[in-house]
């Protein structure tokens, strides 16, 4: 699987640097998503879905191999 | 109830103080979506009940935070009827981007999201520990029984998004009671402008101090935003001020009333303090403070979910049954601080979910864990149906909470 985080979209709540603090950032001055990885280790794939589906701007999606 | 009643306006009333009316909890098993009447002009619009739907509704921006203002209520207030014959979109305060779609809300909603970052509200827990120790330590040594919600509840919160602002804790008086009065349904139309009429003038006098003399916090860093005009920066801080402190306080007390009402949960959090983070998830989804919904309007006709839905008409997305929906949540009525509240949606979701989310979280979890450490012993002063329990206002809770231990 691989992330995909649209910057644009993004209104900076925060909750994928909450649930998923391996995979997602915020960056320092609108708090909007920074993807720490693309391809999140086996042990934060969980926690990175998790944060996709709780993503309330739609930002977030998952491409699939 | 059967899926075609048409309710007027969301129920209020309950039979117990942590469920939703039981009319509402109707409502929702008999249909995901509704018709529903609005106050004060009758206006037929759409309730939306299940966790499902909720999160379609908030999510698309075809739903608007455009509307009518007090012309389309979901729940009645005092002087409402005035504006029974008003058409069209209500004029916004400026700065106010709850009520404003994009790109209007991205544009000043992004002024503030540095601000209240994860990594922003974390660096302020050794503050927000030092508010509640302090105001743990004067209830420890000051009369008891006590009211939790003056002497805790409603301070914590307050103190920090004063400190953060930059707003005089010491003028309190100049912004809690008008906050309440603004909330106050039934408080009387003349009353709530002349509340938000002292607030603004409050505020846009400390704005305006700030840019001649600018400090260290968040309302010198907006006056002194050229992209900004005065206006915006007293509606944006106004917003910040009043969404501050009011919720989370009520959260606070309730939740305290919340967990020594089912003492087994109290206990666990005090022999488990590991389960605060998730228990204060389960408190926000299980109480649901935002009782009245969260209204939206849509301005082109569109079919969502087999129903033709027309421009102008409202939608009223009830939260309370979408965070009680058993076909997301596992035995959504009992409160269960092991359980899994994700997806809750008590800060909403969509563009607007609320700004201060990760603020009100670390405020709650420490304010929770440091009062039933502190505390342990801790319990009702009166018997649990003698609190008083605010229907009346926006955000549900106690009015007060006496505790005693």
């Amino acid at each position: 699987m691989r992330l995909i985080a649209d910057r644009e979209v993004c209104i900076g709540a925060g909750m994928c640097a909450l649930t998923a603090p391996d995979v997602f950032d915020q960056d320092e001055r609108e708090g909007r998503v920074v993807l720490l990885t693309e391809v999140p280790g086996p042990e934060s794939i969980e926690a990175a879905e998790e944060a996709v589906q709780l993503c309330p701007s739609g930002a977030l999606s998952v491409e699939r191999d | 109830m059967t899926d075609t009643d048409i309710p007027h306006g969301i129920p209020l009333d309950r039979e117990t103080p942590f469920d939703p009316p039981a009319a509402v909890m109707a409502l929702h098993r008999g249909a995901e979506m509704r018709r529903m009447t609005y106050y004060p002009s009758g206006h037929l619009g759409w309730l939306v009940t299940s966790h499902r739907l909720a999160r379609k509704v908030l999510a698309d921006t075809r739903f608007s935070s455009r509307m009518g203002g007090p012309a389309q209520a979901p729940v009645p207030m005092a002087g409402l009827e005035a504006y029974a014959d008003f058409e069209g979109d209500f004029p916004v305060t400026p700065g106010m981007f709850i009520e404003m779609d994009p790109p209007d809300h991205t544009r000043l909603r992004r002024k503030l999201t540095g601000v209240f970052t994860v990594r922003r509200m974390k660096q302020l827990e050794p503050r927000i520990e030092q508010f509640v120790e302090e105001r743990l330590d004067a209830l420890a040594a000051g009369p008891n029984p006590v009211d939790l919600v003056r002497e805790f509840a409603l301070p914590v919160p307050s103190l920090m998004i004063c400190e953060l602002l930059g707003v005089p804790y010491d003028q309190r008086d100049r912004f809690e009671a008008d906050t309440a009065t603004i909330f106050t349904m039934d408080g009387g139309a003349e009353a709530k402008e002349a509340a938000f009429g002292r607030l603004y003038a409050f505020i846009t006098e400390l704005s305006v101090a700030k840019r001649a003399e600018p400090a260290d916090d968040l309302l010198s860093d907006l006056a002194a935003d050229t992209e900004l005009d005065d206006a915006e920066v007293a509606g944006m801080a106004m917003l910040l001020l009043i969404a501050g402190h009011e919720t989370t306080a009520k959260m606070i007390a309730l939740g305290t009333m919340a967990l020594l009402e089912n003492r087994d949960q109290w206990d666990l959090l005090r022999e488990r303090p590991e389960l605060m983070a998730g228990g204060v998830e389960e408190l926000l989804r299980y109480l649901t403070i935002i009782h009245t919904g969260i209204i939206r309007q849509v301005k082109t006709d569109f079919e969502f979910e087999g129903h033709q839905i027309k421009a102008g008409e409202c939608v009223t997305v009830s939260v309370q049954t979408a965070n009680r929906d058993e076909a997301h949540f596992i035995e959504p009525d009992q409160l269960d601080v092991t359980g899994d509240a994700k997806g809750h949606l008590t800060f909403g979701h969509g563009v607007h979910q609320c700004l201060g989310q990760q603020l009100a979280r670390i405020e709650m979890r420490i304010a929770f864990s440091r009062l039933i450490a502190r505390f342990p012993d801790l319990r009702l002063a009166v018997p649990a149906d003698e609190v008083p329990l605010r229907t009346d206002q926006n955000f549900y809770g106690v009015g007060e909470l006496p505790v005693t231990w």
